[in-house]
């Protein structure tokens, strides 16, 4: 009978469980689909540093800043037996540069181990970012009848598909190639950059891989260069045998580096010595890491130590635009709504209590108690709270899969990629071909607590509303029902 | 202005009565001004009996009512139900009380606009706890009674004014009430439509239920075994 009462009450009366409804259905599809893209936004930005940092990585530790130019520079630089002179007399010359990113110091490798050792420390691991650079071009002999002989060599560039493509140079051509080169320790597999890739092809590097000339290349930087396992890539002059390839796990961004070694193999490469570029760190507990990070910066005092929070706040691009606009004005606009909407059930509820002031007074009179009113005024809301919020839920998710099936894609620009592969004094910024901005697809999640939490909501909302419309109709007299005839 | 005679003598009728009020008053306080619609009431109701209350227009009839149908309290004096104390009872006992022995007629019928007949008749029975068939069976013998067994499933706008009270009949008399109480139950209904509810009345107090029948209307009066008149607050027996 009370499922009766209430079902005739909620039908009889439909343009106020309509605009009840409706209200709170607006309110809750906006709490589901602001909290759908904001878990969204956060996942792009995780997956903007994941494929930089690595997942697990609560921690990075970089050199200080260097002023552009401290270091002097390298150059291509070629003396007398950098290239082969053909018979026709053009010469062709092809060197391959490897050197460290010119826009933050090193750190000694020994504080991996400082940082190891600090309390609340998990694992730390050290790698070395490198910029490989390959001048590759022909030059003809020094025509003495002004070059007319160049003509005819112009445009006869190597057919490789460097990204900056070749240049005449007097009739000559040149390419410069570069790619980056991550070296890591192949021991560590929890942490770093390579924790967050699966592996396409082949293998992963591990513990016996120190000190052998073996690489693993990002899969899309292979395909795109015609290289696979069992091949080689020279790096920095000496041939690598490739015996991997990684994706990155998350999405369809690319991995940190393009060419990953082990560390020792990077570091003599190098010619730097034992040190490294980046110490990624993580901590035991995620409570901890404030801690471990003030820690690690009265440790190594020169060192840069950022946070997740920090380096989120360096992904720019339009990740960064729709993650405040959506973690702001989102959150803002769906907790008015959802205020307007319980305040608009409340006054529904309240004013309809009002409205039916000789049947609550009848039913007293004829021996309903209080409870048994305010159960029936506080169910009526609560199923019109439901209602609102199956509708909500409906509109929610259908706004959810809109958004999944347009799947837009944001811009990320991770900072601190961009630091490691800007050129230096006197060079291009060639480097910076790899691993800038990535699209990335924006989705947005359904977790089932957002389900839960919406109908949650909505009925909360309905109590709400029945609690006032409750009290108010507790407070009637019987004697009301005796009130004249309206 | 009334003198309040507590004394009553409860020996003097064969049958019990039901209703003792020895000066009851009730007093309004409405703002700065205070009403007083009832001064002094001394009254017996027997079991059986089918009174008619008549008086002036604001006389106090409807507020005599609501205390004999435990929906208020008076202010001073005493008042029973059978053995229940009204003067003296919680809110929750005044509701049991309502709930079980108390039939309300309403001049305005009062019934739920959008529950059909036998829902209608079902609320009264919803504080008695009964089981569904029980429930049942009582919404179709009330309904019969008052000749709308064919009519269980019709809501109230789709019945005359006639047929509506004879819903609200067949309410007040579903929980098997000791009294029924009705304020004006003819006053919204036409002569003929106002004969069928006296009929039904007059067969329910053959019946042996008791009536108390709040009326303006003298053939109402006529039908009443006795007839009181409510005027400047107290309570005289114009039974001739
Ligand atoms: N809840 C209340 N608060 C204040 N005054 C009230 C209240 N109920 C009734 N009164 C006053 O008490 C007096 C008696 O009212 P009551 O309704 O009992 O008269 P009545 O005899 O039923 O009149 P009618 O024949 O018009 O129905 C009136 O003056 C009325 O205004
Ligand atoms: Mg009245």
């Amino acid at each position: 009978m009370y499922l009766t009462y209430l079902r005739r009450e909620l039908s009889g009366r439909t343009k106020q469980t309509a605009i009840v409804a409706a209200g709170l259905a607006i309110a809750i599809a906006l709490v589901i689909i602001v909290n759908a893209l904001t878990a969204g936004v956060r996942d792009a930005q995780t997956q903007a540093l994941e494929s930089v940092y690595g997942v697990g990585t609560d921690l990075t530790v970089a050199g200080a800043q260097q002023e552009p130019g401290e270091d002097g520079g390298s150059r291509f630089d070629f003396g007398e037996d950098g290239g082969a002179t053909a018979e026709d007399g053009t010469t062709t010359l092809a060197q391959s540069q490897l050197r460290t990113d010119r826009g933050r110091t090193t750190l000694d490798a020994a504080t991996v181990g400082t940082i190891s050792a600090l309390d609340g420390v998990s694992s730390a691991t050290g790698a070395l970012s490198l910029t490989n650079s390959t001048f590759s071009g022909e030059l003809p002999e020094m025509p003495a009848d002004g070059g007319t002989n160049a003509a005819g060599e112009a445009g006869s560039a190597p057919a490789d598909d460097a990204p900056q493509g070749g240049g005449g140079f007097g009739g000559g051509s040149f390419d410069v190639d570069s790619f980056t080169v991550l070296g890591i320790d192949p021991a560590v597999q929890t942490v770093g950059p390579l924790s967050s890739v699966s592996v396409t092809d082949g293998r992963a590097l591990d513990a016996d891989d120190a000190g052998q000339n073996v690489a693993v290349l990002d899969a899309t930087y292979a395909t795109s260069n015609d290289l696979a396992v069992g091949g080689t890539v020279d790096v920095g002059g000496t041939a690598m045998e490739i015996v991997g390839l990684v994706s990155s796990s998350s999405s369809s961004t690319d991995t940190a580096s393009n060419v990953y070694i082990p560390l020792d193999v990077a570091q003599s490469l190098a010619g730097v010595g034992d040190v490294v570029s980046t110490v990624y760190v993580q901590a035991t507990t995620a409570d901890g890491i404030a801690a471990v990070q003030s820690e690690i910066e009265s440790a190594v005092p020169d060192a840069t130590v950022s946070s997740q929070s920090d380096l989120a706040s360096t992904v720019s691009g339009s990740l960064s635009s729709a993650t405040s606009l959506i973690t702001n004005l989102g959150t803002w606009l769906s907790i008015l709504v959802l205020a307007v909407a319980v305040v608009l059930a409340v006054l529904f509820t309240m004013s309809g209590v009002s409205r039916r002031t000789r049947e609550f007074g009848t039913l007293k009179a004829i021996g309903w108690s209080n409870g048994r009113v305010i159960r029936q005024v506080a169910g009526e809301s609560m199923v019109q709270g439901l209602i609102g919020g199956a509708i909500g839920l409906a509109i929610g998710l259908g706004g959810i899969l809109a958004i999944n099936i347009i799947a837009p894609t944001i811009s990320a620009a991770p900072a601190a990629t961009e630091a490691g592969a800007g050129g230096g004094p006197g060079g291009g910024r060639f480097a910076s071909t790899v691993q800038t901005a990535t699209d990335i697809t924006l989705s947005a999640p359904l977790t089932p607590w957002v389900l839960v939490a919406a109908v949650g909501l909505a009925v909360s909302a309905g109590l709400v509303a029945g609690a006032f419309g409750g009290w108010r109709a507790a407070r009637l007299s019987p004697a009301e029902a005796l009130r004249s005839v309206a | 202005m009334t003198i309040t005679r507590p004394h009553i003598d409860p020996t003097d009728s064969a049958a019990q009565p039901i209703y003792r009020l020895a000066g009851v008053a009730k007093t309004y306080q409405q703002k700065k001004r205070v009403v007083k619609p009832l001064t002094g009431v001394d009254l017996e109701i027997r079991g059986g009996d089918f009174v008619t209350i008549q008086g002036p227009t604001g006389g106090g009839k409807s507020t005599l009512l609501q205390l004999l149908g435990a929906l208020d309290r008076p202010t001073s004096g005493r008042m029973t139900l059978g053995d229940t104390d009204l003067a003296g009872a919680s809110n929750t006992a005044l509701g049991a009380v309502r709930a079980r022995e108390i039939g309300f007629v309403f001049q305005g019928f009062n019934l739920i606009p959008t529950l059909t007949a036998s829902e209608n008749v079902d609320m009264g029975l919803e504080p008695l706890g009964l089981d569904a068939a029980e429930r049942r069976v009582r919404v179709a013998d009330a309904l019969a009674h008052v000749g709308l067994a064919d009519r269980a499933d019709h809501r109230p706008g789709e019945l005359s004014g006639g047929q509506q009270q004879r819903v609200a009949i067949a309410r007040a008399i579903a929980k098997r009430p000791r009294v029924l109480l009705a304020d004006e139950p003819t006053g919204n209904l036409d002569e003929s439509m106002r004969d069928e509810i006296l009929d039904l009345l007059q067969a329910l107090n053959d019946d042996g239920l008791t009536l108390i029948v709040v009326t303006h209307d003298s053939a109402v009066a006529r039908r009443a075994s006795r007839r009181l008149r409510l005027e400047k607050g107290t309570i005289r027996d114009i039974t001739r």
